[in-house]
């Protein structure tokens, strides 16, 4: 039902009234003033301050003060994951103007896990970082970067004129990056084995205080780029050559891209493991919800959905149902779902 | 058509099936005396035929009482050779079932993880070892073969709605499918706090193998060698329906042995050794590179490779960090997705 409400006042103005907040976590003390519901994203804040409510109030009984600390430290963690696992698919899509592409399914994500195994795998689990674990983040990240340019350059320029063998490529890759850290892990003593292990899978529910603060200010520092790149990027979404066209330096603005998609991608996985279809499910949504095509509302409504979907999905397998750990998998199964919805809907119209 | 447009291109590597397969053959005897001769026990093979000799002459003389003491020939025939025979039987009749499935279907790049079988086997068997945990092997074996054919059914009802000439959407939906079905095999296996069980059925390896363990795989012997009698039949329907009906066959109940088949196959796989990816997809495309895909022709090859490749690679998991063991499914998973890419890039674009 929120969809339909959402649905019927989308069409009613859309000026290009710019959003304040791009990081949502910070505009949550921004006042729901009398102009709300004009916007899809102004409502979609609503929801995220609802479900926020709601994480941090729902079954809360006894000390405030380890409350706030507690339950804060983890919807910080859950509001940077939506931030950075939207926006990256979102950048992703437009960066190849299609709109079932997503990082994930490419194997970028399991390409991170791969990099992470590797280094326990080279410098042993105690090594020189392990008292530095934000070194240990940068080197990652900077790894993470140049292999995930060197892999898109290799599906792209391999396969480009046929979508599906993209994505199969994609998803072998993955299957690919994943069985490697699984040998890899079965070749490391054991404590070594328990961290890699821990990489690997989704989780909402451990989280490292340390590499909290390093990725929001990843997250803010990306924002603020990316938010001065709306403009190109809308130009991006008309072609190549449009973009050349209308003086977008196109392979300055791809690379660019890519590199903040890794960061990304990167920062979401360091933090939850990989997710395969949640960007996919976030972006399908916000595409529906906005007919906007401009980025500077799109990325925005991305972003609030992914917290939405995060925040409002921990709190309630967590408070309501009393299954901390299902999350991911629920979300893996209504993505998949979504995945074959969209292709299938893609074909319909060829058919008739 | 596609498999016509493969089958005439140029063959580089040809060689003709019959020298094809005596090397196979022996590539696959080579291998398994390999298999039997590495593991953790002590074996040697010159302690062996001492002792074969010694109980021989001890028979003819004074009855068996010392043959329970030969520890070699018994770890030869209660762990040895029943995984040795576990593993040829499992590598032979996955890349058949791929095979038959590739040919039916009309693509290349499906193999029985990929349209949801092995996954709907494992579902079934987790719900069958749920709610009634006491049945019989024989009975979970069952309800994980209807679970497949079913979700068989499913995905066959999905990729009709698929335009036929994309071919890489088949494997592409194939895979997302199969990965629901997991979703909603975790899913249960969480909440029934079961998630151990199911790593079982969903890495392939086998350490656990020894004798008493492993003969369901017999079954699985038995719809390959099926589906060898039936190889004619299998071609035509490949061929297409319309050349299947004039040739007077029934391409229908063809299509349901198939599924049947595979479906059987990759329960009663998934039962005793877990899954294994990539088999039925890999060995396939090699062998109908070299010899085209008359499957009267081609079917033995098919069968003695995916033996061999399987063996290989449990070969490859014992030793590699001897004297601990990697699970054959991780090693085939490297290998066979390399493979897989490598089959994928060279192929043109079809648009």
């Amino acid at each position: 039902m929120l969809n339909s409400t959402i649905e019927s006042l989308k069409n009613s103005t859309a000026t290009a009234q710019k959003p304040k907040a791009l990081t949502a976590p910070r505009s949550r003390s921004a006042s729901l003033t009398a102009t709300v519901a004009t916007r899809p994203v102004w409502i979609a804040l609503a929801v995220l301050l609802i479900s926020v409510l709601l994480f941090m109030g729902l079954n809360a009984h006894g000390n405030w003060d380890f409350i706030l600390a507690f339950r804060g430290k983890k919807l910080l963690a859950l509001l940077i994951v939506g931030y950075s696992i939207g926006v990256s698919t979102l950048l992703f899509q437009s960066l190849t103007h299609n709109p079932i592409l997503t990082p994930a399914l490419l194997g970028f994500d399991a390409l991170y896990v791969l990099i992470q195994s590797l280094l326990v795998y080279f410098l042993g689990a105690s090594n020189l970082f392990s008292q530095q674990p934000l070194l240990k983040f940068a080197i990652e990240i900077g790894l993470m970067v140049a292999a995930s340019l060197l892999l898109f350059r290799f599906l792209f320029t391999r396969s480009s004129q046929n979508l599906s063998r993209l994505i199969l490529a994609g998803i072998i890759f993955g299957v690919l990056f994943r069985s490697l850290s699984s040998l890899i892990a079965r070749l490391i003593n054991p404590e070594d084995f328990v961290v890699i292990q821990a990489a690997s899978f989704a989780q909402f529910n451990t989280i490292n205080p340390m590499m909290m603060w390093a990725s929001l200010a990843i997250c803010v520092a990306s924002a603020v780029y990316i938010w001065r790149w709306r403009h190109q990027v809308d130009v991006l979404m008309l072609g190549k050559a449009h973009a050349l066209n209308l003086g977008v330096d196109y392979q300055a603005l791809t690379r660019k891209l890519l590199i903040v998609i890794a960061v990304l991608v990167a920062t979401a996985t360091a933090f939850v493991g990989p997710v395969i279809f949640l960007g996919l499910l976030v972006c399908a949504l916000t595409n529906r919800l906005s007919k906007a095509m401009y980025h500077s509302e799109r990325l925005v409504l991305v972003s609030l959905i992914a917290m939405i979907c995060l925040v409002l999905g921990q709190t309630f397998f967590e408070q309501v149902l009393g299954m901390a750990g299902v999350l991911s998998v629920v979300i893996e199964l209504l993505g998949g779902v979504v995945f074959i919805m969209l292709i299938l809907s893609q074909y319909r119209p060829q058919k008739a | 058509m596609l498999l016509t447009a493969i089958s005439n291109r140029p063959r580089s590597w040809s060689i003709p099936p019959s020298l094809l397969n005596t090397l196979s053959v022996f590539l696959l005897i080579g291998l398994i005396l390999l298999s039997l001769s590495i593991g953790v026990a002590d074996f040697s093979w010159s302690g062996l035929w001492q002792a074969l000799l010694q109980s021989m002459g001890q028979a003819s003389s004074s009855g068996g009482a010392a043959a329970v003491e030969n520890t070699d020939l018994q770890l030869l025939l209660l762990s040895r050779l029943p995984r040795t025979l576990a593993i040829i039987l499992t590598g032979a009749s996955l890349s058949v079932a791929g095979m038959i499935l590739q040919v039916v279907l009309k693509n290349r790049f499906v193999d029985p993880s990929m349209v949801g079988a092995t996954q709907s086997a494992s579902l079934g068997l987790l719900l069958v070892s749920l709610y009634l945990p006491t049945s019989a092997l024989f009975t979970k074996m069952v309800f994980a073969v209807l679970c497949a054919i079913g979700g068989m059914v499913l995905f066959m009802r999905l990729i009709k709605r698929l335009p036929p000439t994309d071919f890489l959407m088949v494997p592409l939906v194939g895979i997302v499918f199969g990965g629901i079905v997991e979703a909603i095999t975790v899913f249960i296996a969480y909440q029934t706090e079961s998630l151990q069980l199911l790593t079982v059925w969903r890495f392939g390896d086998f350490s656990t193998i020894l004798a008493g363990r492993y003969e369901l795989l017999y079954l699985t012997g038995a719809l390959a060698a099926m589906a060898y009698i039936l190889a004619d039949k299998l071609t035509i329907v490949g061929l297409g329906d319309a050349i299947a009906i004039n040739l007077g066959v029934n391409q229908r109940l063809v299509t349901w042995f198939v599924i049947i088949t595979v479906a059987m196959i990759s329960a009663v796989v998934v039962v005793t050794v877990g899954a294994i990816p990539f088999v039925g997809l890999v060995v396939p495309n090699i062998i109908s590179r070299m010899m085209g895909d008359r499957l009267r022709r081609c079917l033995p090859a098919v069968a003695l490779l995916g033996a061999s490749l399987v063996l290989l690679c449990d070969i490859v998991g014992r030793s590699i960090r001897y004297p601990y063991e990697i699970p054959v499914a991780t090693v085939f998973g490297v290998i066979g997705a390399l493979v897989f890419l490598w089959l994928l890039m060279r192929q043109p674009d079809t648009h």
